[in-house]
């Protein structure tokens, strides 16, 4: 069975239905950006995968699990999957190393050693080793972005999810960012993104999944998706971002 | 009127057992208040609904009740009325009581405003990494919210040290207690309450200065940036 596996989702908020029905396979080790305008519903799908949301229709297995609120716990989910989001939100009273430290530690009760052990390796792999001891407001935005994923990782997520993680970068701190995802991909991390990162999503992805008024439009490899798109909407949409 | 110091001399020990009385009263009331008002501000930043909405409820009515009732009379209730209902217990301990009790409900208001602002982002974020409500109340919203609110806590410490003049009328030997007790002996207000005032308005600096170096220490995090 597919690592995720997402069968008719429905979510809505009030009136307004924002998923009609979401079928998704992902395989591990499968890099997959979600693309689609702004209220295409592509957040949601993403906030549904660790529950953030709580969906009203439908199944979400993971690794075999069913998520549906109560079958998995926080503690166990956070463990299956890593959200890193578009506002960083590292916590802004403890330093790089202790905002990576906290889950392991609190959740997890990895003894300290080990999760400073832990907190240091995932660190070096984002090019923050050298900042272990700085607060959140004393780096930039990219730096914080890559603790915020570093932080992600020390749970050992089997996925991790990636909501817009560069809009609120400046345009020169995007690349640093996109760079460590480059890096985990490559290691065999499996990744859902949602991006405007059109040259992103082709370069680095398995497959594209485009989302168009709360449905999945159109998926496919990102070549054959971005040259010879099938759909008029996504023609559209590829032109207009392009 | 001449003034004469000399006149306090003989009292020196009733100005110092005072002073610590009060000291003492007011560093029990700062610790025990903010941790009351810690436990409070958590349990009502809960859900309304079920039984913890109840004890929500309930601890919604007695800050409500404190704040808008005088000292005194939360004093004298329970110094005089409690005995009323089999529950005696010493001056000392209905004025420890009544300050920590009045601190509580204060400080839990003042910390839920600091709770109240915590962005949505720091919840998600903790929540995504699977932190419990109370795991994310403690290490994740609880230093922010302080650092966001710590002028006024600070305030209402000094409102609460200043206040506890008012346990003199339970017979507390306080700073306040002192001075009435020395005027009644040796007819110098002007003197005792001048010499009485200086020290409330040092006990006030200090503690305030005490406040700022401990918060300098608790929240170096916010220097150094923009957010």
């Amino acid at each position: 069975m597919a690592l995720v596996s997402v069968k008719d989702l429905h979510k809505s908020f009030g009136e307004l239905e924002v998923l009609k029905g979401i079928d998704l396979e992902i395989e591990a080790g499968e890099v997959v950006s979600i693309i689609g305008r702004s209220g295409s519903g592509k957040s949601t799908l993403l906030r549904c995968l660790n529950q953030l949301e709580q969906h009203d229709w439908g199944t979400i297995h993971l690794a075999d699990q069913r998520l549906d609120g109560t079958a998995m716990s926080p503690g166990e989910l956070s463990q299956n999957v890593g959200m890193v989001f578009q506002s960083f939100n590292l916590f802004p009273h403890k330093t790089v190393i202790e905002n990576v430290m906290l889950a392991p530690l609190v959740v997890k009760q990895t003894p300290r050693e080990e999760a400073r052990r832990i907190a240091e390796a995932v660190l070096a792999k984002v090019g923050m080793s050298e900042k272990v001891d700085a607060y959140p407001a004393q780096l930039s935005g990219g730096q914080q972005q890559r603790v915020a994923i570093a932080r992600a990782l020390a749970m050992n997520p089997k996925v991790l999810l990636c909501d817009e993680v560069t809009s609120a970068l400046d345009p020169e701190l995007v690349g640093e960012v996109l760079r460590v995802l480059e890096d985990l991909a490559r290691e065999g991390m499996t990744l859902i993104l949602v991006t405007h990162e059109m040259k992103f999503a082709r370069d680095v992805s398995d497959r594209v999944v485009f989302m168009h008024q709360g449905r999945i439009h159109e998926s496919g490899d990102p070549q054959t998706l971005f040259t010879r798109p099938r759909t008029p909407e996504l023609n559209q949409f590829i032109a207009s971002v392009l | 009127m001449t003034l004469d110091f000399s006149t306090l001399l003989p009292y020196t020990d009733a100005i110092l057992e005072g002073l610590v009385t009060t000291v003492w009263l007011t560093v029990v009331t700062t610790v025990a208040g903010i941790a009351l008002a810690i436990v409070v501000a958590y349990a009502r930043d809960g859900s309304r609904e079920g039984p913890s909405g109840i004890v929500s409820r309930l601890l919604g009515a007695y800050v409500e009740v404190i704040r808008n009732t005088p000292f005194i009379v939360q004093l004298f209730f329970l110094f005089f009325g409690l005995p009323a209902l089999g529950v005696s217990i010493s001056a000392t301990v209905a004025a420890l009581l009544a300050m920590i009790l009045n601190l509580g409900a204060y400080t839990a208001e003042i910390l839920r405003a600091g709770i109240d602002s915590t962005l949505k982002g720091q919840h998600e974020a903790a929540r995504a990494l699977g932190l419990s409500r109370l795991q994310s109340f403690r290490h994740v919203v609880l230093m922010p919210a302080f650092s966001r609110v710590y002028p006024s806590l600070i305030s209402q410490c000094i409102i609460v040290m200043l206040g506890s003049a008012v346990v003199s009328q339970i017979s507390v030997f306080d700073l306040t207690y002192a001075a009435n007790f020395i005027q009644s002996r040796n007819f110098r207000g002007f003197e005792v309450y001048l010499v009485v005032t200086l020290i409330y308005l040092l006990l006030a600096v200090g503690l305030r200065l005490a406040f700022e170096f401990v918060g300098r220490r608790l929240f170096a995090f916010r220097q150094g940036g923009s957010s």
